[in-house]
């Protein structure tokens, strides 16, 4: 997982995550949970970061590194604004998920786990949401889409297009 | 806070929450003694939150204010079961069961029913409240319901679980209190074992053991876990149970404390689900300041405290030494037993780690006895078990039997049977590490030790539902995508295994297959068996192993005859055009990708197989049937 974008933080967000290393530093298990703040603060976590956390935590970078690329939810790389996770559990898979990730991977041109190059969107999968009475479903930021087909996979990006286009 | 103090608190909100219990005339009677003349109860769990229900709250709210109605009491609660049909609003005493509510109905609800003289909205109910005559019946009398006795899933649907008060008088921590004023940690443990209460997250340990296993280890620190990574696609009892009734896990973790002389816990949740995570917080907190976690808990010198870890998306961490590693701060890899948690745990401590589900069951076997528990269910398999029903079922949802129950009963009686006229195939459980029930073996009774008899297993609770339409090739494929995604890579017969056993499966789906690749998928099945580290890479060939004893002939039929009779997988398919029914309108040529189909106008057309992609645009675009799939 080779990290293609430079790391451009701030110096706030900086600041942040130097101020929750010291508050949980001393807290037995902590790594994770700083990895988790750090995502939060930054989006992603670039090797940047992590050696900012290693380095408060007294790690080496291999260890903060391997505990990153371990659990699926950390990423090396940004994600888009507008962040679609199409549900491939069971539930949803056997209503035919596969297609709706299909529909999206083919709408945005770009493959699950990528960004768009405007940033507007990244595609996950991932493994039950736990709304299986709405399978098929996707995820777009904290909006849940279910009882989906492959034709209504566009308007829904379309919603999310025209919110950008009217902010700008 | 003290004992009186808490009875107090009982006594107040008992008749309200006994309202949510009863129906027809003992709910009316009962109402009549609270200040509510109704109670309207909006399911706010992941399922109909998913379905807009805070949208339907806010409208509730908004037109009983408009209307200056005051006593009519709405609740926000946790998941009621049937998640097909949300939003679901309940309203009591009369027990009528609104379903997929959008704030249009509310406002029609609110203004012909919850008013004071009111009455029920027909149309508006579930259809499966009212009778072929017309008849209204509560909804505790329908088939989902009548068959379900809900033990762990108790106040989930009836209780607000923000509301510690509510789960107070619900009965949550009298179990707690019974303990720690009248039991020693021997008695405890004796009921739990006396209990049979066998562990929920799959493996069935029995629960009772594992406690005196810690409370024989000697250390000045014990700790307390319980597992809330429920990583089964498919499966969400316990996240059904967090966000509906938290409090019953922390005082079913606080009773173990004391039971094995441990005054911390943790609870590691999946960071998937922030509505649990973000509930049990406020339980927790809420705890802390009734006095019911922390130091001295009901003045009886007992302390007791929990933390919330959060997972971060690894399958493997639900294997219980992977966990530990987690909430150390590690990546979740498992370790060689011995030696157990029970001796060495977390942060190599003496540690029990319990499932969401088996804590849920503590309460009601200290409050009602191991007696009354073990007369529930089978002789080795006592008590009841929550399911997730999914899949191919009309009644997509959660629902709790009896251990013992048929899964006829759950398929054709609870779930309402399967949708659209289709044929009942098979049901997986036990998620990636299970197996199939086909329907030759529908009158199984569900528990532990039947399932694994015919090649399942009872898992967590994941209960998927296939129909005709589902190739059991692919849905082996598919869980060995699950398990060579997920396998942690320490054990090399797991990392390899996974990986070649979907190479195989891939192979056979792709109409690749050879008839020898059955009997290497078996050989590897049986040396990851064997030599895996942890549960997962050992349970990892189940999914194929029971397709293929089932469904052996359609492993064979996709090796020899390359035919999918489920036309599922694609590379086995073939489009073609039946001429005597094409109209020649030209809307399959118009919308196919890759320009295959060619033809004139009201004529009939022709599919070029060589350059179709088999993605089956045309059959959705085709008004006459004109195109045949085989």
């Amino acid at each position: 997982m080779a990290q293609n974008t430079k790391f451009c933080g701030s110096a706030e967000q900086m600041a942040k995550l130097h101020a929750i290393i010291e508050e949980y530093r001393s807290v037995p298990g902590c790594l994770m949970h700083i990895l988790q703040e750090a995502q939060a603060i930054f989006g992603y976590l670039p090797i940047e970061v992590q050696t900012v956390i290693a380095d408060g935590l007294g790690l080496s970078l291999s260890d903060v590194y391997g505990v990153v690329t371990f659990y699926s939810q950390f990423s090396l790389q940004p994600k888009g604004k507008n962040r679609i996770s199409v549900c491939l559990g069971t539930a949803c898979y056997v209503k035919g998920s596969e297609k709706i990730l299909n529909e999206v991977e083919k709408e945005l041109s770009i493959k699950c786990g990528e960004c768009t190059e405007d940033g507007l969107f990244s595609i996950d999968s991932c493994r039950c949401v736990g709304a299986c009475g709405l399978a098929p479903v996707m995820m777009i930021n904290e909006d849940v889409y279910g009882k989906l087909t492959p034709d209504m996979v566009k308007g829904i990006l379309e919603r999310y297009r025209k919110e950008e286009e009217t902010k700008e | 806070m003290t004992l009186q103090e808490l009875d107090a608190i009982r006594n107040t909100k008992k008749a309200i929450i006994d309202v949510r219990r009863t129906v027809r005339e003992q709910g009316e009677k009962l109402a009549s003694l609270t200040r509510y003349r109704k109670q309207v109860l909006v399911c706010g769990g992941t399922g109909c939150t998913s379905s807009h229900s805070m949208k339907v709250i806010e409208q509730l709210e908004r037109s009983l204010h408009e209307l200056g109605i005051t006593d009519v009491l709405v609740v926000k609660t946790g998941c009621f079961g049937l998640c097909a049909l949300g939003p679901i609003m309940i309203v009591y005493p009369e027990g009528a069961f609104y379903a997929q509510m959008t704030p249009e109905h509310v406002e029609t609800v609110v203004r012909n029913h919850l008013v004071k003289g009111g009455s029920i909205v027909k149309e508006l109910l579930y259809s499966g409240t009212v009778t072929k005559d017309g008849e209204i019946i509560p909804f505790a009398e329908t088939p989902f319901y009548k068959k379900q006795l809900r033990i762990a899933l108790r106040n989930c649907g009836v209780i607000a679980p923000e509301d510690i008060e509510e789960a107070i008088a619900a009965g949550d921590y009298a179990a707690l209190e019974k303990v720690l004023t009248s039991m020693t940690p021997d008695d405890v443990i004796n009921e739990m074992l006396a209990s049979g209460l066998r562990g929920r997250g799959g493996a069935g340990f029995p629960t009772g053991r594992k406690w005196a296993f810690a409370k024989a280890s000697q250390n000045d620190v014990k700790y307390v876990c319980c597992n809330a990574d429920e990583g089964d696609p498919g499966a969400f009892m316990d996240r059904s149970v967090l966000e509906g009734d938290p409090h019953c896990v922390l005082e079913a973790m606080a009773i173990a404390g004391y039971a094995i002389g441990s005054h911390y816990g943790f609870i590691y949740v999946r960071a998937e689900y922030p509505v649990a995570v973000k509930r049990l917080q406020i339980a927790i907190d809420q705890a802390h300041k009734y006095g019911l976690l922390g130091k001295d808990i009901l003045g009886t010198g007992f302390d007791f405290d929990v933390e919330i870890r959060l997972g971060a998306g690894a399958f493997v961490c639900g294997e219980e030494t992977a966990l530990m590693r987690s909430i150390e701060g590690h990546r979740g890899e498992p370790r060689p037993r011995p030696p157990f948690p029970a001796v060495k745990g977390l942060f190599d401590k003496p540690t029990i780690l319990n499932n969401v589900e088996t804590w849920a069951n503590v309460n009601p076997i200290i409050m009602n006895g191991a007696a009354w528990f073990s007369s529930i269910g089978t002789p080795t398999s006592t008590g009841t078990k929550v399911f997730a029903l999914g899949g191919k079922i009309t009644n997509v949802g959660l629902v709790e039997v009896p251990m013992g129950t048929t899964l006829r009963e759950i398929v054709e009686e609870i779930g309402g049977g399967i949708p659209n006229g289709k044929k009942f195939k098979a049901a997986q459980t036990g998620g990636p590490s299970g197996g199939c029930i086909p329907a030759s073996h529908i009158d199984t009774p569900i528990d532990y030790d039947s399932l694994l008899a015919i090649g399942s297993m009872m898992g967590s609770g994941g209960m998927i539902i296939l129909d005709e339409d589902t190739c059991m090739v692919d849905i082996a494929k598919f869980y060995l995508e699950f398990t060579a995604d997920e396998s942690c890579g320490k054990c090399t017969p797991c990392r390899i295994g996974t990986k070649r056993l979907l190479q195989l499966l891939t192979k056979i789906t792709e109409g690749k297959g050879e008839h020898e690749d059955i009997k290497k998928i078996e050989e590897l099945a049986e040396h990851m068996h064997q030599s895996s580290l942890c549960a997962l890479g050992q349970s990892a060939p189940n999914p194929i192993l029971s397709t293929l004893r089932y469904f052996r002939e359609e492993y064979e039929e996709h090796i020899d005859k390359k035919l999918c009779r489920a036309k599922v997988c694609k590379a086995l398919l073939s489009y073609s055009i039946d001429p005597t029914k094409c109209k020649g309108c030209t809307l399959c040529a118009r919308n196919c990708p890759v320009k295959a189909i060619s033809g004139s106008i009201k004529q009939p057309h022709v599919i070029d197989r060589t350059k179709c992609v088999k993605c089956g645009l045309c059959i959705e675009n085709c008004k006459f049937g004109a195109i045949d799939r085989k």
